[in-house]
């Protein structure tokens, strides 16, 4: 009975007209940026993230900046059936059948599929996180300094596990994350640390100038070295409603992409991509006929677009309940609550519950005005593809541009874009992924932290990790994945689940 | 020894020498005790480790099969960037009119199919879309005008 209680007050606060309004906003960006190759939510959010200063409410602020992140999983299908191209990163694999579809005149039934089963996908996660975040929130109250800095250390092992290439390039990635992450004014002993007597290096990088540089920018430098040949399927979109036997093929590979997201969705660096990926190797693996993934399989569409929806809504998790990010959209949540002064952790569930029920019920709602408003207006999207990457493109600097300055009202943040966008895309070139060092970046000093705090408290003893319960299954876990992924069956296996995404 | 695997040799290389510059950088502050940390603790295992695992990408890149690192157009980073940089430079000094038509002037010849034109109208539009969205509805602080004008 408490949850219908909580959720009740969800809806009374995402229900009023303001949050509806800019859930609205959110969720129509989100499919905009979605439907747009060479932008992210990452930079969107990095992009408004300066505006919810104005903002008073900050439940108002985090149901928009969410809007905006699941919103792109939808607009990011439309754009790889019709065009071939992931308009976001998780909708690659959705390129593979979904364009396939298209070209056989069939692209209205794929893009009903994958809203519907996107839809029913973020329908259930939304009670997933209403039903898990409470008990989790209460282990988490439980969590000393030890459990904090081993979580973390799960987490980033994690994200390294789940990134794609070298397992010890992203760990390195990691550690540079860190690293970058010590810059700045050291709380305890007040010293400036790899400042270079530049005062404003003394509050440390800024996060989204990091994240803009690395994402945005190195991303438009990339995308401007291919020229790139786009065919578009606009005028072959008629009849949207999928036949019977649509159905019968999708439904099953709905629910199995609802349940490989949610799960794939709680652990760190996974989400959305992730999720993506596994649920169309699984598809094709128990389907009667493999053969047909890759010409046009509808279950290939609808596994992975539910996958990566719920994979969306249940990263929210940890976020919410242990206030640790686990994906660089979520680490920008935690930036937009904190400029409103609430600390992330698992006393928000108590000390600010509208503000927790209502973003959880805001994205069902999101979820339900997506569904409606993308199926008839695919011909509008469509058409905003025809705007040339020569137009968009300057565009979107110019916007990273401006968000950039607005964070501080500084251009030092601008200024500071540009040497991330040369080591974005430098790592590029050398095949190491930028999202383990984003994660390491955010976690950095909150991870010495609590190390210093756990380390104090067992007076200099290392084996304080290994001799709490709680820290020493969550380090154990942490060896575990490691060591798997290095061995050599294991890391074949990765190898192929990979393939192809580039 | 060949170098075969460039993209690994290289960022072996990069990642051996941050951590080391860490390290190097971390010996001017308290390095502390393990219950006591001081500010040069974190920081000196973290390059530590970093050129550690540095090493371990950099030593399998002399065997394998031969990876290039595909090709840099700097022309292209320079355009990018540099319109980032002045835009940086043009906002505090000449306000955001200047600002905004040297950004989207500069970056868009980084494009194979540069045309002014299209440029120059996109420049109005975006102007003109960033003072509606930016300037007037979300009330973002910015020099519109040239500061030298309004003063």
């Amino acid at each position: 009975m408490e949850l219908l209680n909580n959720l009740a007050l969800g809806f009374a606060t995402a229900g009023t007209l303001d949050n509806l309004f800019y859930c609205f906003v959110g969720v129509l960006l989100g499919t905009l940026i979605g439907v747009l190759p060479g932008i992210g939510p990452l930079a969107t959010i990095a992009m408004l993230l300066p505006a919810t200063y104005k903002m008073t409410d900050p439940t108002t602020a985090l149901i928009m900046l969410a809007g905006i992140y699941y919103g792109a999983q939808y607009g990011g299908s439309t754009t790889a059936i019709l065009v071939n191209l992931p308009g976001e990163s998780s909708s690659v694999v959705t390129t593979l059948d979904g364009y396939q579809m298209a070209r056989r005149g069939r692209a209205g039934p794929a893009l009903a599929i994958a809203a519907i089963g996107s839809f029913f996908a973020g329908t259930v996660a939304t009670f997933l996180v209403a039903a898990f975040a409470p008990p989790l929130a209460e282990i988490a109250f439980k969590f000393g300094p030890a459990e904090y800095f081993a979580l973390m250390v799960l987490g980033l092992i994690a994200a390294v596990v789940l990134a794609h290439g070298s397992v010890l390039k992203a760990l390195c990635m990691v550690l540079f994350g860190l690293l970058l992450g010590m810059i700045g004014t050291d709380v305890n002993s007040g010293v400036a640390r790899f400042s270079f007597d530049i005062p404003e290096l003394s509050d440390g990088i800024e996060f989204v100038a990091v994240a803009m540089g690395m994402f945005g920018f190195a991303e438009i430098i990339l995308n401007l070295e291919q020229k790139e040949n786009r065919e578009v399927f606009t005028n072959k979109v008629t009849n949207l409603m999928p036949r019977w036997d649509d159905f019968k093929q999708a439904f099953p590979a709905i629910l199995r992409g609802t349940g490989l997201g949610s799960v794939l969705g709680i652990l760190p660096g996974g989400g959305a991509i992730l999720a993506s990926f596994a649920s169309y190797a699984i598809e094709k693996k128990i389907s009667k006929h493999p053969e047909e993934f890759g010409q046009g399989a509808i279950a290939g569409v609808a596994g992975p677009e539910s996958a990566n929806n719920a994979g969306a809504q249940t990263s929210f998790i940890p976020m919410l309940t242990l206030g640790i990010p686990t994906t660089p959209v979520m680490a920008l949540m935690v930036a937009a609550m904190m400029i409103h002064n609430i600390q992330p952790g698992p006393q928000v569930m108590t000390s600010n519950p509208k503000l927790f029920w209502g973003l959880i019920v805001s994205m069902w709602i999101g979820n339900l005005m997506l569904v409606i408003l993308n199926l008839p207006l695919v011909g509008m999207w469509v058409k905003l593809l025809s705007v040339p990457y020569r137009v968009l493109y300057p565009a979107i600097l110019l916007f990273c541009c401006i968000g950039a300055y607005s964070i501080n009202n500084n251009v030092f943040d601008v200024f500071m874009t540009i040497p991330f966008a040369i080591l974005g895309y430098i790592f590029k070139k050398l095949d190491c992924e930028p999202a383990p060092m984003l994660l390491g970046f955010v976690l950095g000093k909150l991870m010495e932290e609590y190390l210093r705090r756990a380390m104090t408290i067992s007076r200099g003893d290392w084996t304080v990790f290994f001799t709490r319960p709680l820290s020493a299954t969550l380090l154990v876990l942490a060896i575990i994945l490691l060591a798997v992924v290095f061995l050599p069956a294991i890391s074949k296996k990765r190898e192929e689940a990979f393939v192809g995404d580039d | 020894m060949q170098i075969k695997n460039h993209r690994d040799f290289w960022a072996g290389i990069l990642f051996i020498v941050t951590g080391i510059l860490f390290m190097v950088l971390s010996r001017q502050y308290q390095l502390g005790t393990a219950a006591k940390m001081g500010p040069g603790y974190f920081p000196t295992i973290l390059g530590g480790l970093m050129a550690f695992l540095g090493l371990l990408v950099l030593l399998p890149s002399f065997k394998g099969p031969k990876v290039e690192v595909s090709k840099i157009d700097i022309r292209m980073i320079l355009f990018v960037l540099v319109a980032v940089a002045v835009f940086a430079f043009a906002l505090p000094k000449l306000g955001m009119i200047a600002a905004v038509f040297l950004l989207i002037l500069i970056a868009s010849m980084a494009s194979h199919e540069f045309s002014l034109k299209t440029t120059l109208i996109s420049a109005v539009v975006l102007l003109a879309f960033s003072w509606l969205v930016f300037v007037k509805g979300l009330e973002l602080q910015f020099p519109f005008l040239p500061p030298f004008l309004t003063n």
